[in-house]
């Protein structure tokens, strides 16, 4: 059962998340090392004590700020998934992009260390017991997602123009 | 059935339909594509669309897109500066003309450089890597920021994939501002009465006689910073200011779509404000919208003030920071870096003196760029010391360093606390 690594509060802003002292890094493959950089998680990312799949929980307005793709990157590459009351549009944008797993959930109360599952249509608390809704995404972009992330889907649409798909 | 808004009729015009509702999803097709050095990534992006398909990889047209060298120039590693070779190599390879390249003659910030170029026009979809392309909507376009990938996808097929139309918050803004209260001085406001979220997923739509009077360059700090209360754009529709500068400062010659909301148009808000009832505002660590009067945090020790970037560059901001300085000299243990939004208005300023009095004041002037802004290069914070800067972000860490505190506000403000080495109201 995946659980609650880090929990943080509202606005936390792409600065936080990449900070841009390290944007001249922009491969997927290498962004993960400055993912929180300048905080204690950053360590714990990577000396491998945080398993994939782990849970960030997050107020309001996560990743507001700069339309930095790394900021989504860095976390995709530890395959984090962050549920929050509310995301910023670009970064709920570049997430679903990405394949980096953003659940929408305005209700859930949980704590670090709480064990988390999350359904197709509500999130489950295990280790407190309550359940809580998920806010399901648009369809257009839902579609990108079910493609397996948008370089896939363009690929589909560039393919399909030229008569090959 | 009520009208539309300016950006339902700008996203009705770039679907070829005769109108959108806020809250569907839309395909757009884009105008003006931009980027800056993050174009490697978009480049590294679009290669992979292509891959495994047999075609060869091919920008949709190249004519729309733009790039500027902005963020890390001249380049501050060796990193960078083989992602801007592989940029420049990409540029030549697709035939994209509206490249600009880190010269004195044409470079600059891509914010200023779009506009002054005329690149970017009323009606238009404009889309940037970059969060502040919102800043386009001054010249009355839709004007947003992508991410990387988002862009690739610009890039292969011309359009922008899944665009919610967003619902508009109407923004009146009526009566003179007072003197030393400035266009970021409003924006700043509003931002604090918005909130950093209160505008997510939404656009700003600037009106009333304050905006009527403001000139483009006022109107563009307006709507740079309307992403700080998290909007998809600020947008101040096309007026007869717009169209002045267009002709006359950017040499359009084209016809020009002067795209205006219906007057029966629906808001999901209207935000009031009277102009001549504010002060000087300043946005306090670590988040925009912690707005407060210059007052309230008067004499508070400053170690840097910068002035200048994407919001404050231009030609009237430094005429205003220099008005301030010149004669005087800067008070010690402050250092004042400044960043002109082009290199037009570094040369502007340079042919006006405005950057000689600056200079004899103290001011160190550095080439036009964002290194400083985000923390990257030429102005990095130490540990414990306050910035007081004309920028547009505050996070913690903006400027380099998790242990430094920046505070954000107008060319008056920084100057004036310049001059006293703490936070000082312009008007005194």
């Amino acid at each position: 059962m995946p659980q609650v690594v880090l929990k943080v509060g509202d606005d936390i802003s792409t600065d936080q998340i990449y900070p841009g002292r390290f944007m001249a890094t922009v491969l997927p493959s290498e962004t993960p090392q400055f993912a929180f950089a300048d905080f204690e998680f950053n360590e714990r990312l990577k000396s491998g004590q945080v398993p994939h799949g782990s849970i960030i929980v997050a107020n309001n307005n996560f990743g507001c700020g700069s339309s930095r793709e790394q900021a989504a990157s860095c976390l995709k590459g530890y395959e984090l998934t962050i549920i929050a009351k509310g995301f910023a549009r670009i970064f709920l944008q570049n997430s679903c992009n990405l394949g980096l797993r953003t659940i929408i959930c305005p209700t859930l109360e949980a704590s670090e260390g709480d064990e988390v599952e999350v359904g197709a249509t509500e999130v489950v608390n295990k280790t407190t017991g309550k359940s809580s809704p998920i806010t399901p995404l648009p369809k257009a972009r839902q579609a990108i997602i079910d493609a397996g992330g948008l370089i896939a889907y363009t690929r589909q649409r560039v393919l399909q123009k030229h008569g090959r798909a | 059935m009520a009208g539309m808004t300016i950006v339902q009729k700008i996203l009705a015009r770039a679907t070829g339909r005769p109108s959108v509702e806020v809250g569907e999803v839309v395909e757009p097709t884009v105008d003006l594509a931009m980027s800056h050095e993050n174009a490697a990534l978009v480049i590294n992006q679009f290669l992979d669309v292509f891959k495994g398909t047999g075609l060869e990889p091919k920008v949709w047209d190249p004519s729309r897109i733009a790039i500027i060298f902005d963020h890390r120039v001249p380049a501050e590693s060796s990193k960078t500066a083989t992602n801007q070779k592989k940029v420049r190599e990409f540029v030549g390879q697709h035939g994209i003309q509206r490249f600009h390249d880190i010269r004195g003659d044409e470079g600059g910030i891509c914010h200023q450089v779009l506009v002054e170029y005329g690149y970017s026009r009323p009606g238009m979809v404009i889309v940037g890597t970059d969060s502040h392309t919102t800043t386009h909507g001054a010249m009355g376009a839709l004007a947003f920021g992508i991410g990387a990938t988002e862009m690739a996808g610009v890039w292969s097929l011309g359009s922008v994939f899944n665009v919610e139309v967003p619902a508009t918050i109407k923004v009146v803004v009526n009566g003179t501002l007072p003197a030393g209260v400035l266009a970021k001085d409003l924006v700043l406001f509003i931002v604090g009465k918005l909130t950093a979220e209160g505008a997510n997923f939404k656009v700003i739509e600037f009106h009333g006689d304050t905006i009527r009077r403001m000139p483009v360059s006022g109107r563009l700090v307006l709507c740079n910073m309307s992403v700080e209360a998290g909007a998809t754009s600020g947008i101040v529709p096309c007026d007869e200011e717009t169209l002045r500068y267009l002709r006359d400062e950017a040499g359009v010659r084209d016809p020009i779509d002067a795209v205006a909301p219906d007057a029966d148009a629906a808001y999901d808000r209207v935000l009031e404000i009277d102009a001549s009832s504010l002060a000087p505002q300043v946005a306090c660590p670590h988040t925009v919208d912690n707005v407060k009067p210059v007052g309230d945090v008067a004499g508070t020790v400053v170690h840097q003030v910068v002035i200048g970037s994407c919001t404050n560059g231009r030609l009237d901001d430094l005429e205003v920071a220099a008005s301030i300085v010149k004669g005087r000299k800067l008070a010690r243990g402050v250092r004042m870096i400044v960043f002109p939004a082009s290199w037009r208005i570094y040369q502007a300023a340079l042919k006006r003196g405005v950057l000689t009095d600056l200079v004899e004041a103290g001011a160190v002037i550095m080439n036009p760029g964002c290194g400083c802004c985000l923390g990257i290069h030429q102005g990095a914070l130490g540990d414990g010391e306050v910035a007081l800067s004309t920028t547009n972000r505050n996070f913690k860490g903006r400027m380099g360093n998790p242990k430094s505190e920046v505070y954000l506000c107008s060319p008056a403000v920084a100057a004036a606390s310049a001059l006293t080495g703490v936070i000082t109201d312009p008007r005194s």
